[in-house]
């Protein structure tokens, strides 16, 4: 998603025909990016909103072994941030990991991507990621393979990785200043020993950047990574996003600290918290200014299978997969049709997108008052519209609408609301979390809304609206838009008294 | 004078490819240590390769059973919080 104004160095698909400043709207985050790169990343579900409800990934865990210690992190557990915790992954050998990826593969076509995430460092365990990459490369060259690192171990790796059929790389870059470090990473393993506080943090960050330039200079493409941390790196990583950018990384990703008690991290015990969802938001709309935003990452685990939220994980347990038998040279002839039929429909959707821009510059060539930014929840399944009923929501689309379109800027988890009981665990109903989770939101569009979270979410000052089921997301956030203008909302002195509840 | 896994390793592998001795091996439940083969990294490193690298307090023992990383040593979590 973009407001071309904030990205506007950046060069523009040359096929878009929309210059900078006039296709405010309903882009795709993807489409600001430089073309060569655009293609290398079109049909990979972690970086388009859009693309990720058509095409999957999956995750292999073949990498246990850490080098580091993190203080969102219980190694009893997977990582909790890079992969959240719960069930401690099955452990898969290389053998094992491809049968796996080959078997999702022919079994869900839209699975495009494979990535190695853990549940340790991957580049921790060097001889098993490569091991894996090296039969995947040769056994299924239409999948492509990406792979996600501390980034300690990361330049003594650059020339393996490099050899491989490796479309980026993800390493997880939570500061640059050793003095924040040391209140992140309490030890690292470097060269024989256990290094522990700032000088662990300076090594490590060191790494990181010398990693980070090795592989923007043979090409490979580099998202980062980073966990907010407020009071421990939320001030600063706005910094951190500003140097990434300036050193050739394309994406940046920063991701709200996860710190349960429960998971029993040293951040979770001593009751460090995680940002609320608008301090992320505030935060990437800071970065934004500077560098491409990530901002449907779900968090998933490091061994997640199928679509971006979804886990089919429990389909393809390995006494499963050993009992399929894949002939995978067929296989990738159908996937090469399917990944045909949604390269498709992508494409007519985003020349559709394209016409209704251009379009709407003309329509729109009279000048309104200045109106202020409205955010907008979004209740959907997928596929662009509003599908989903407020009850049933697990998760909502924050859109946020203005004068120059409507751009997504994140998702928020929530519990179902007709799934939730009275109380879930804190005395805090299903409901009022969701009214928590929407704070900020004037808006929630369903498919239906039922009529006793009515009143509460007009109480909180969150207007429910079920008039546009089944409409795609953006026109209906921007008609929504265009009525709260029309009837005298959004004048800009008007500062809405919203009660967070 | 050999050093010894305990249950609370979590088989993550790190400690393995590190022995000079090639003193660890995968076993279930746990990784467990030849004591024939340890010498705890005696002429080959400053500090047993396992006890730098092993992500869990108590994990490894020393040759008198005392853990080579105490609890609160990696992760910096008090004790207290720890028992809750």
């Amino acid at each position: 998603m973009q407001l071309p104004v904030i990205n506007k160095e950046t060069p523009v698909s040359s096929a878009s025909g929309c210059a900078a400043g006039s296709c405010g709207s309903t882009n795709d985050q993807m489409n600001h990016l430089p073309e060569h790169i655009r293609e290398k990343v079109f049909n990979h579900p972690c970086y388009s909103e859009e693309a990720h409800h058509y095409f999957a990934r999956m995750h292999v865990a073949v990498a246990p072994a850490c080098n580091i210690q993190c203080n969102y992190c219980n190694r009893k557990y997977d990582c909790a941030n890079e992969s959240r915790p719960g069930v401690v992954s099955e452990l898969h050998h290389p053998v094992q990991a491809v049968k796996k990826v080959l078997a999702v593969a022919a079994t869900i076509p839209q699975m495009t991507v494979l990535g190695i995430a853990g549940p340790g460092d991957p580049l921790a365990n060097p001889e098993r990621t490569f091991e894996t990459f090296r039969m995947l490369s040769e056994q299924a060259p239409d999948i492509k393979l990406c792979v996600s690192t501390n980034g300690l171990s990361l330049p003594e790796q650059v020339e393996e990785l490099s050899k491989y059929n490796i479309d980026h790389v993800t390493i997880t870059i939570n500061c640059i200043d050793a003095d924040v470090g040391a209140k992140i990473y309490p030890w690292i393993f470097w060269k024989n020993k256990r290094i522990k506080g700032r000088e662990a943090a300076e090594i490590l960050i060191a790494q990181q950047q010398k990693g980070l330039e090795m592989l923007v200079a043979k090409g490979i493409l580099v998202k980062v990574n980073s966990v907010m941390i407020p009071g421990v790196n939320d001030q600063h990583l706005a910094e951190v996003s500003r140097m990434v950018k300036a050193k050739g990384a394309f994406l940046h990703n920063v991701m709200p600290l996860i710190s349960e008690a429960e998971h029993g991290t040293y951040y979770g015990l001593t009751g460090q918290r995680g940002p609320t969802p608008e301090e992320l938001q505030t935060l990437q709309d800071a970065c934004e200014g500077d560098m491409n935003m990530m901002r449907h990452c779900r968090q998933c685990r490091a061994d997640a299978v199928g679509l971006l939220g979804e886990d089919r994980g429990a389909e393809f347990t390995m006494d499963k997969v050993e009992e399929m038998e894949i002939n995978y040279p067929e296989a990738m002839k159908m996937r090469a049709e399917v990944h045909a039929a949604i390269n498709e429909e992508l494409e007519s959707k985003r020349l559709a997108k394209e016409a209704k821009v251009q379009l709407v510059s003309i329509q729109g060539s009279r000048p309104k008052e200045a109106t202020r930014p409205v955010l907008m929840a979004v209740a959907t399944k997928g596929n662009g519209v509003i599908n989903e009923h407020f009850g049933h929501a697990s998760e909502f689309l924050i859109y946020e609408a203005s004068s120059a379109g409507a751009r997504f800027i994140g998702h928020r988890k929530t519990t179902p609301y007709c799934e939730g009981g009275d109380t879930c665990g804190e005395g805090e109903s299903a409901l009022d979390v969701t009214l928590r989770v929407l704070a900020g939101c004037e808006v929630v569009l369903c498919s239906k809304v039922g009529y006793e979270p009515w009143g509460p979410l007009e109480a909180a000052g969150i207007q429910p609206n079920g008039e546009h089921a089944m409409e795609a997301i953006e026109d209906a956030v921007l008609k929504v838009y265009e009525e709260m203008r029309v009837a005298g909302k959004l004048a800009v002195k008007i500062i809405e008294q919203q009660k967070v509840a | 004078m050999a050093l010894e896994i305990i249950e609370s390793c979590t088989s993550c592998w790190a400690c393995e490819p590190l022995c000079p001795s090639k003193a660890i091996y995968e076993a279930k439940p746990h990784f467990l240590i030849d004591p024939d083969k340890c010498n705890e990294c005696a002429g080959d490193f400053e500090d047993s390769q396992c006890a730098s690298i092993c992500p869990i307090e108590g994990a490894i023992l020393n040759a008198d059973g005392l853990p080579m990383n105490p609890p609160g040593s990696l992760t910096g979590i008090p004790a207290e919080k720890l028992a809750a």
